[in-house]
């Protein structure tokens, strides 16, 4: 467990006053608050350095500790006898008043050593302070626990139908219903379900942001699907019907005669789930291509070559 | 849909904040105040960004000003991430598999 320089996480030196500190976490706080940077726990595990520097510098005796043992907290019969108190305190009152952004999930986290683990503070402010004394005011110390993040990765299938998922955050189960519809990159708030908040100060949320997979055969823009069908030549000439896979099964559909390459047709509700409206679809967009015959026989050259003929003397 | 209303009184006393500064948000248009038999309320959709103008005025020092202006650029921000993911599914439909 390294040292942690509060001084330098709240750019001071030694000698800063109470006024000096006060302005330096505020300062900060105001770039990394989590409200200030949603789905940032880079910047949520910044605040939490700041507050715990806050912390300690803000309240004249834990400063005059902290500054007394410094980077020899590790040593010297002082700071274990201290240690030793604090121990006591602790398993006499019940342990830790506060929580706050603290906490550990997903990405982002694993540089961050001392200020891992779920806890509120870091393993140095513990070992030195034992726990917040619980010494500030309580509007100063009330505060929202931190946003977790998380990502679910959904295949084009499931995503296209309203279903549940158990998850497991922080080592509690959570059931969601991911409705129909979702979209890739869609983020959805789950409230409360987040990190613990201090003295009375509200959870924080859970984010999931979805990727949903891509389809090999459908392509997905919001609600409608696009594909690509290919059709013979014959069929595009002469007209027919050709059967076609949508999302909820095969549909056969009549091809006119004299189809062109490239020609869009719209399936309506034969698209993807919209998100939230039960019941409703958005479209499918059929794209013809036609496909030209290759490796003619001699005698459908033959033909060809008779019809091209009949074509110029029309 | 229903939608379930809160007492501001209720929201006050909670969170220990002045009913002057949540008619305040409500004036400035930040939140939506509905009054019934003279009792003001707010939408219990509308509770989570009150909550958060809340603690930018107590952990923050900030103003109504400030508040204001910080919450029409997250606003702004959110919806330029909700366009950024419209136009990275579009551009998916463009992509070879």
């Amino acid at each position: 467990m390294a040292f942690i320089d509060y001084y330098k996480i709240l750019g001071l030196d030694k000698n800063a006053s109470e006024k000096d500190i006060k302005a330096a976490y505020r300062k900060l706080a105001r770039q990394y608050h989590p409200d200030l940077n949603p789905n940032d726990p880079e910047a949520n595990k910044k605040f939490q350095q700041i507050n715990e520097a806050n912390e300690v510098l803000s309240d004249t005796e834990k400063r005059k500790k902290y500054d007394k043992y410094g980077e020899n907290w590790q040593h010297g019969e002082e700071h274990e006898q201290y240690a030793r108190q604090q121990q006591q305190n602790r398993q006499q009152y019940g342990g830790r008043q506060y929580s706050g952004y603290g906490g550990g999930f997903g990405q982002g986290f694993e540089n961050y050593e001392d200020f891992s683990g779920g806890g509120d503070f870091s393993n140095f402010f513990e070992q030195m302070f034992g726990g917040s004394s619980g010494s500030r005011s309580r509007g100063q110390a009330k505060y929202r626990g931190q946003d977790f993040t998380a990502e679910l990765h959904l295949s084009f299938r499931d995503a296209a139908e309203t279903h549940k998922q158990t998850l497991t955050v922080n080592g509690k189960q959570i059931r969601i219903t991911i409705p129909a519809g979702v979209e890739n990159g869609q983020t959805i708030k789950i409230a409360g379900h987040g990190g613990p908040g201090s003295n009375g100060g509200p959870a924080g949320d859970l984010y999931i942001s979805f990727a949903v997979a891509n389809d090999p055969q459908f392509k997905r823009s919001g609600a409608d699907l696009y594909v690509n069908k290919q059709i013979d030549l014959y069929t595009a000439v002469l007209g027919g019907e050709i059967m076609m896979d949508t999302l909820t099964g095969k549909v056969k559909l009549k091809v006119a005669a004299g189809t062109q390459n490239n020609t869009k047709v719209k399936l309506k509700g034969k698209g993807y789930p919209v998100y939230k409206k039960e019941g409703q679809f958005g479209d499918l967009y059929l794209t013809y291509e036609v496909q030209i015959p290759t490796n003619l026989t001699e005698k459908q050259k033959e033909l060809f070559e008779q019809l091209a003929e009949s074509e110029r003397v029309k | 849909m229903t939608t379930t209303l809160i007492s501001t009184t209720d929201f006050c006393t909670w969170h220990e904040v002045e009913h002057t500064f949540v008619r305040s948000l409500g004036d400035a248009g930040l939140i939506e105040i509905t009054i019934i038999d003279k009792g003001e309320f707010i939408p219990d959709t509308q509770l989570q960004r009150l909550e958060k103008m809340v603690r930018l005025h107590h952990e923050l020092d900030i103003n109504l000003a400030g508040i204001e202006a910080i919450t029409h650029m997250l606003d702004r921000v959110e919806n330029m991430h909700h366009e950024m993911r419209t136009l990275k599914n579009r551009l998916r439909l463009y992509e070879e598999d």
